[in-house]
């Protein structure tokens, strides 16, 4: 034996001594992961967030949480002898007279940025490929959670330096919660320890931002990847891959390897980013002061989307018998996010609603064999993207120099009409792209080789797909529509009555497909060309 | 579901495909070059950190210098962010390439198995389930499972109660300022009295309500005591005539905090004679009492009604009267 290996071997038979687990460890070792680019980007999430762990606690030696006024005396020279809060002047200390502090609060920064923008993408990958499938519904869930509690995470995070765009930023969070009916005013109150701005905001979300959500994020993720572990990950379809098998490369050594490596990528990005590129310079915005504000003042990308909603929302407002209703605060502000997320959630159980399928699923879909469902997506994208355009019309007014009315009316016109024609046009590109696929199956590749026939007429040389590509392009299935029966057993006419309809019609539409070709046809058509 | 396209025969499956051979797996040549280029990753890796460390102590911080795009640099922090960097990604881009080249990387088939357990499993399960139920009494015992509803959702109470001390109550806070009948205008910062000839036509200014000798000023003052003053041609104004007495001279004053959501209300078109908050671009009409003509607000910006005293310093002829700021529940209409 070599050394390691004899290392190896008693370390095992340590843990084995005391725990039994030898059967266990060593499935769990040599646990199949199947290997694709976009399985890579829950881990680009999860690395980001122990780069927020490390880098937000070193931020946490120097930070000091409170709004006690103090007379800025550090190396800024700009600032010299302003009044501000001792929040921001810690902000700022950690920035000239740390060392490796900016670069600290820039790789943070950085990290809570591709946190995000990661966790979207991971969102987007699962959507479209349906991996949220029944038995994975729990960890949709999780995931959406995880998506909500990252938004307001990042958005606390924004808020403690205390700085005049921060401050702005709070300023517009109070204004929702006073808007709330009937309690409006009182948490804001609470949460504030009395008016606006006060003291007390800084030093609790502080808590919050560092202890109370990084703690459920820490529980959320290890149920995440606990979830992930037991019930095996997904896979894409192609040979040798069915829903009984998990096709990849086992934990140890290549797949731990390639993980392993794959953090220290992420972890190195972060910081080259936080090197080179100024984030949040907070020093040019000044300390907050509700008097004041900075010109064009820009929240981070994922509170974008709710500041276009805000912007395009009409000026509406119920004040009657002595009470006040911001619908204009409301709307856009609460309520309408609030549907998209409950939605959201709801996806997987609304779409098996729809389809009646209960079965499990751990193939993937190609998001072209649910022209449905890839609609739905697309159009729930281009309804963030229309809203996110008007969170920035400031920004693009002055760039296409157009006015902020026109972006405004474009927006809140387009808002309406952009995603249903978004959905009409995916579900057709999905349609014809199962076409093209039928194509190629058929009649093979297009190989852009012409040849003349005896009597003078050119053709395409069209090139016979391997095997294994036809089965990859015709394994999917092809869904048939809920019948949804008019009378029951005992010859009631339409027992679900509007609801059983709503669902056929639904289901319907869901199953929509070019039907893939079947060997037989192939057969068919191959005897006829002869 | 879809029994009936089933029974057409489907392409078949032809199986993984054979696992091909990378030239490291054949040629030992190929494998120790592919070490020595893992290797060469982490001694980059090594020298990153040495970078990080030389910049940590050696390059001063104070030193600048001017790279394109970029600008301005502060050397210390590229150099010790870039150090960083270095050693971490090439500790990465080491393991990912040693794992790739050198590892085995012949796919693996594992079984799944469907979740669900066999039907008389379940089924036991199912009864052990009714037992414990049966032996908790929960099914017969109405009386203590209301009663057990009752002490934890009760239970709930207390952490809620505790929670009261939070903050004050709001009263009628919300509603009131520091503005005062006869306080004066003071310029914001700086803290002086204003007369009407200091402000010429078509200038603002930002202005406070004077401080009472002995007392502070809070940024929850500010934050519902800011006014913006502007200054035009009285023949300019649309105003009623109770608004138009509110005016002094061609003066005219607006709280500062946005009626929308209490930004501060900054930017002032001099030609269009429009105040705009940069947060939402609520657009108010200085001519027509900040009438919102643009943007969500659904309120104009509060107007305070000023006047001169016997010094000749701009004051408050009365306090607001409405709140200021954004709408709350209670807020009176
Ligand atoms: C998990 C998700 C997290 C997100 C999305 C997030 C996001 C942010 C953001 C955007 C900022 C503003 C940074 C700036 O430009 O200064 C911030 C600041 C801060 N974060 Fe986090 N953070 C997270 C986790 C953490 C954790 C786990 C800690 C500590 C254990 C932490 C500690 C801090 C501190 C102390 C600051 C203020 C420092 C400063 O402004 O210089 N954060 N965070
Ligand atoms: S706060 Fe002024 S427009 Fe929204």
């Amino acid at each position: 034996m070599k050394k390691v290996e004899r290392i190896g071997v008693n370390v095992a038979g340590y843990v084995d001594d005391r725990t039994g687990a030898a059967k266990w460890l060593r499935k769990n070792l040599t646990k199949v992961f199947p290997d694709h680019w976009s399985f890579m980007l829950g881990e680009i999430v999860l690395y980001s967030f122990i780069i927020l762990l490390l880098s937000g606690t070193f931020l946490t030696f120097w930070f000091d949480p409170s709004q006690r006024e103090v007379v800025y005396d550090g190396s800024y020279e700009p600032l010299q002898d302003i009044k501000m809060s001792a929040a921001y002047a810690s902000a700022l200390h950690i920035s000239f007279d740390v060392r490796g502090g900016l670069l600290m609060r820039q790789i943070h920064h950085w990290a809570a940025l591709i946190f995000m923008a990661g966790m979207i993408a991971h969102l987007m990958r699962v959507f479209f490929t349906g991996a949220f499938r029944k038995p994975r519904e729990a960890n949709w869930l999780i995931g959406v959670g995880l998506v909500t509690l990252g938004i307001v995470e990042g958005f606390l995070g924004y808020s403690l330096p205390d700085d005049l765009l921060s401050g702005t930023g709070i300023r517009i969070a109070e204004a929702i919660i006073q808007a709330l009916p009937v309690v409006g005013s009182y948490l804001a109150f609470f949460a504030f320890g009395g008016a606006f701005p006060g003291e007390a905001f800084i030093p609790r979300i502080f808590t919050v931002h560092v202890l109370l959500l990084p703690a459920i994020f820490l529980a959320l993720i290890t149920i995440h990847l606990m979830l992930v572990w037991y019930q095996k990950h997904t896979q894409y379809p192609g040979p040798g891959r069915t829903e009984k098998n998990v096709v990849g490369y086992p934990l140890m050594p290549i797949y731990m390897a390639k993980a392993g490596g794959f953090f220290f990528i992420v972890f190195g990005v972060t910081a080259f980013l936080g090197a080179v590129a100024s984030i949040n310079p907070i020093w040019l915005y000044g300390p907050y002061n509700p008097g004041q504000v900075t010109a064009g003042s820009q929240p981070d990308f994922y509170m974008g989307w709710l500041d276009g909603l805000v912007r395009m929302a009409p000026p509406l407002e119920t004040a009657a018998f002595g009470y006040t209703i911001s619908w204009n605060i409301l709307i856009p502000g609460l309520i309408i996010p609030g549907i998209l997320f409950t939605l959201m959630a709801l996806y997987p159980f609304i779409e098996s609603w729809m389809t009646g399928d209960k079965r499990e699923h751990h193939l993937l879909e190609r998001p072209r064999n649910n022209p449905n469902r890839t609609a739905i997506g697309a159009m729930s994208l281009s309804f963030i993207l229309v809203v996110l355009i008007n969170g920035g019309n400031d920004l693009i007014a002055t760039h296409f120099s157009l006015t902020i009315n026109q972006i405004m009316w474009f927006t809140r016109i387009g808002v309406i009409v952009i995603p249903p024609m978004v959905f009409v046009i995916t579900k057709r590109i999905c349609l014809s792209l199962q076409r093209a696929d039928r194509e190629k199956v058929l009649h093979g590749r297009e190989t852009g080789r012409l040849v003349m026939l005896p009597h003078g007429e050119f053709v395409e040389v069209h090139e016979e797909l391997s095997a294994a590509e036809k089965f990859t392009l015709t394994q999917h299935e092809q869904p048939m529509a809920l019948q949804v029966p008019n009378s029951d057993a005992n010859g009631v006419l339409n027992p679900q009555g509007l609801k059983g309809k709503l669902r056929a019609r639904l289901s319907q539409a869901h199953v929509e497909q070019v039907s893939a070709p079947s060997a037989s046809e192939a057969k068919e058509l191959e005897s006829g060309h002869h | 579901m879809s029994d009936e396209f089933n029974q057409i025969a489907k392409f078949e499956d032809p199986g993984l495909p054979e696992h091909v051979h990378r030239k490291t797996d054949t040629d030992p040549k190929a494998a120790d070059l592919a070490e020595r280029q893992v290797a060469i990753l982490f001694i980059l890796s090594a020298l990153g950190t040495v970078l990080a460390i030389y910049a940590y102590i050696f390059i001063k911080d104070d030193v600048f210098f001017f790279i394109p795009i970029m600008g301005d640099t502060n050397a210390h922090q590229l150099f010790l962010g870039l150090g960083m960097a270095i050693s971490l990604l090439f500790i990465g881009l080491g393991l990912v390439h040693w794992a790739k080249m050198l590892m085995p990387d012949t796919e693996v088939i594992a079984k799944r198995h469907e979740f669900r357990s066999p039907d008389e499993d379940r089924a036991d399960f199912h009864q052990t389930i009714k037992e414990q139920a049966a032996a908790a009494g929960l099914g017969r015992r109405s009386l203590i499972k209301r009663t057990l509803g009752l002490a934890l959702g009760f239970s709930a109470l207390t952490p809620l109660v505790l929670l009261r001390d939070l903050g004050p109550l709001p009263g009628k806070d919300l509603e009131k300022t520091s503005w005062k009948r006869g306080t004066r205008l003071v310029t914001d910062p700086g803290d002086r009295p204003i007369r009407p000839e200091d402000l010429e036509i078509g200038a603002v200014a930002q202005v406070l309500p004077e401080l009472e000798p002995g007392s502070t000023r809070h940024l929850s003052d500010i934050a519902k005591d800011a006014v913006l003053l502007i200054r035009l041609r009285p023949s300019e104004f649309q105003l009623d005539a109770e608004r138009l007495s509110w005016t002094y001279d061609g003066i005219i004053a607006f709280s500062k905090i946005c009626s929308h959501m209490g930004c501060a209300v900054a930017l002032y078109e001099q030609q269009t004679k429009h105040l705009l908050c940069p947060c939402h671009q609520s657009t108010f009409d200085v001519t027509r009492a900040a009438k919102v003509i643009f943007g969500p607000s659904a309120r104009p910006l509060p107007q305070l009604s000023i006047t001169v005293d016997a010094d000749g310093y701009l004051v408050a002829q009365n306090p607001f009267n409405e709140p200021v700021g954004p709408s709350y529940w209670e807020r009176p209409s």
